[in-house]
């Protein structure tokens, strides 16, 4: 018979992990599943029963879901303006408040507020500053004397995108901008007096040192900026609904809508499981580029 | 809901006062996530005895075939035989399923509704004067609707504003003019299949939307906007009309208390056809199926519809009373909007409901028309082809 001593250091390792175990299995690895069973099924999100429809939810998604993908290409361009514009503010601000001037402290508590913030809050703020009539931005406009510019920004179908993602990007970068500047700060100053004194100037330290050092802090960044803003959800909520017809709809708000005004729960579960394929998709990729640049 | 609770709750407290039975409310807002919740608690068998069903018919067709709800006629029939007197019938015919409806349900009536509403027009009065429109004047014809709004926004301010960024307004307005142009049937058909969308009824109704964004008559923005964003610029008097619900009298009366206005039935394109618009019940209630105390909960909830009780509603919230005989008692904006309740219509009483598919491709269709990014032709294409496409997925 197994004594206490070796039921304890046999059995005891699993008694401790078992609570987390069984609570990722409960509200990660059931739900993650349960989608891929409804996905395949007509269920409605209320009935007791389902029919079983194979891949035929798929195979509408892919062939006659204009919306869906339309969608898509949406959260793909705001994810490439965040990628590029709302980075680069990201790292010239971390840039500045590595050095050391007057007040660094303020400035890294002000760049971080946006994120904190509750994007409906932000949405409704934004939803103000982009009045068609009253908005504090056409206001500013006409004083500087640029009336001819002012529009409802949230309404214009070429501006409507563009407009949702400048308060994405306003509402984001403060967190690339902390992870930015925590690997800024790790540089070793020692490699920067040396460059110096071997007479580099600014721009080739910056481009000799401090990038290829951040590499792994700029891909961390951009993974997260990806995963974040393909995900965008509450500031268009908050904002146009993914109006105007589907200029600014996204993945997050066809999939909700499917769900709860359609009432086509398998068939908004089978667009999450292509949305998620996507999105590791396309994380693998940024995986394999980074194994890649850091051997260069 | 959360409006309304600070009158329910103090109802409750009367209720137990009255008769020593403790009713506990739990309300919750933004409606999504309420909608969201019941259908977990479904889920979970955890419903409470009463609770209200957000969505379309089909939706509370669902609930009712899964045995969630009860159906109270029987109930009704034995303990309270006059209490159709008691309520608007509009308000009851949303929460009815009739014989030969087409979701395989037992006919009865599955909710008691304790306020109602009904979404029509509204106008700022002040801003109509100015235009030169004196009080009482008739609005009835669209020709006369665009005159005035070209002289309201010659005055500097702007004509219509509504939240069409809820497409579910869209369609309420353009279902107020399809019924008017073509007549329930005609648009009835169209939902079965039988008339197409490139039918050229239903091509003027698009081409109302058109003359809307070619004439600035919208706001701008409204096209964007939710229905709270939208109730701002008509409380601060910036635009003379506005398309909305009645539960807009207490928006209203938070923002600008000393706002002038009036409710009026949309313009009617076609003067030998009335306007009817949607209306019916505001909030209802519909009975677990598994409770114990059946009769307890709709003991509490037809008190919740006697006079007292409804002008109590009606006067904290402003809300329509689902009682007619609470009426008299109303202001007379709530009275005006009261008025049109008995010949309106609801999607909800509908023999036919449109596929969801189509509804959004109606809508966002008339979204493309107002940023005239479409013409009503191609919009009336793109449903028409969402509809066939529609149709051979549930043949």
């Amino acid at each position: 018979m197994m004594s206490l001593e070796r039921f304890r250091s046999r059995i005891g390792p699993y008694l401790f992990v078992a609570p987390a175990l069984a609570f990722f299995a409960v509200f990660s690895a059931y739900p993650f599943f349960k989608v891929f069973q409804l996905s395949v099924t007509d269920w409605d999100g209320i009935s007791s029963g389902f029919r079983f429809v194979g891949l035929a939810n798929f195979a509408d998604i892919f062939t006659d879901n204009a919306p869906f993908w339309i969608s898509m290409r949406n959260a793909a361009f705001i994810t490439f303006l965040s990628l590029t514009v709302q980075n680069s503010v990201a790292l010239f601000l971390a840039l500045l408040c590595d050095r050391d001037i007057r007040g660094g402290h303020v400035y890294r508590v002000i760049f971080y507020l946006p994120p904190v913030l509750s994007g409906i809050v932000v949405g409704l703020i934004w939803n103000w500053i982009y009045d068609g009539q009253y908005g504090l931005l056409n206001h500013f406009l006409r004083w500087i004397e640029l009336g001819g510019w002012s529009r409802a920004w949230l309404s214009d179908p070429q501006l409507a995108l563009i407009s949702v993602s400048v308060i994405h990007m306003w509402k984001g970068f403060g967190w690339g901008f902390v992870i930015l500047l925590a690997g800024l700060q790790s540089i070793p100053r020692e490699l920067y007096e040396a460059a110096r004194s071997d007479g580099a100037n600014s721009w080739v330290i910056f481009t000799r040192i401090t990038l290829p050092i951040m590499i792994p802090v700029f891909i961390l960044v951009s993974i997260l900026t990806i995963l974040g803003s393909m995900q965008i959800f509450d500031i268009i909520m908050a904002t146009t609904g993914g109006g105007p017809w589907y200029h600014t709809e996204v993945p997050i708000t066809r999939i909700v809508q499917t769900m709860t005004v359609a009432s086509e729960f398998g068939y908004a579960c089978a667009m999450g499981v292509v949305f998620g394929l996507i999105l590791l998709a396309v994380s693998l990729v940024q995986i394999r580029v980074s194994k890649m640049m850091r051997q260069l | 809901m959360s409006d309304r609770e600070p009158a329910l709750l103090e109802l409750a407290r009367r209720y137990e006062k009255q008769t020593g039975k403790k009713v506990r409310f739990e309300l919750f807002a933004p409606s999504d996530a309420y909608a969201q919740r019941i259908k977990a608690s479904a889920q979970t068998a955890t419903l409470p005895d009463a609770f209200g069903v957000l969505g379309e018919k089909r939706d509370f067709a669902s609930f009712i075939r899964a045995g969630h709800i009860a159906n109270l006629t029987n109930w009704l029939d034995t303990n309270e035989p006059f209490w159709r007197d008691r309520f608007f019938s509009r308000a009851l015919d949303v929460n009815t399923f009739e014989s030969g409806n087409g979701f395989e349900i037992e006919p009865g009536l599955y909710g008691i509704p304790i306020d109602a509403a009904s979404i029509q027009m509204v106008y700022n009065k002040r801003l109509l004067r100015e235009a030169g429109v004196p009080d009482g004047a008739s609005l009835d014809s669209w020709d006369e609707f665009r005159r005035v709004c070209a002289a309201v926004k010659a005055k500097g301010s702007s004509c219509l504003v509504c939240g069409f960024g809820e497409v579910w307004m869209i369609e309420a307005l353009a279902s107020n003019w399809a019924m008017n142009i073509m007549g329930q049937e005609k648009v009835f058909d169209t939902y079965r299949g039988l008339v197409p969308y490139t039918d050229p009824d239903w091509v003027r109704v698009l081409g109302l939307f058109k003359t809307i964004a070619d004439e600035g008559i919208l706001m701008e923005g409204s096209v964007t906007m939710a229905n709270k964003m939208a109730e701002q610029p008509f409380a601060n008097e910036r635009a003379a009309f506005t398309y909305n619900g009645s539960w807009c009298a207490n928006v209203f009366r938070g923002m600008n208390p000393d706002l002038e206005y009036a409710p009026m039935l949309p313009p009617r394109v076609n003067l030998d056809r009335p306007m009817t618009v949607w209306a019916g019940a505001g909030t209802s209630f519909v009975v677990n199926a598994r409770t114990p105390r059946l009769d307890q909960t709709l003991r509490f909830l037809l008190w919740l519809t006697e006079e007292p009780q409804q002008t109590f509603l009606a006067q904290q919230t402003l809300n329509l009373p689902v009682n007619p005989r609470v009426v008299p008692a109303l202001s007379p904006v709530l009275s005006a909007f009261a008025d049109d309740i008995e010949s309106s219509t609801h999607p909800n009483v509908y023999p036919v409901h449109e596929r969801a598919a189509v509804s959004e491709a109606f809508q966002k269709g008339i979204q493309s028309i107002l940023i005239g990014q479409q013409t009503p032709e191609q919009v009336a294409r793109d449903v028409q082809r969402v509809k066939e496409k529609e149709m051979g997925r549930t043949a």
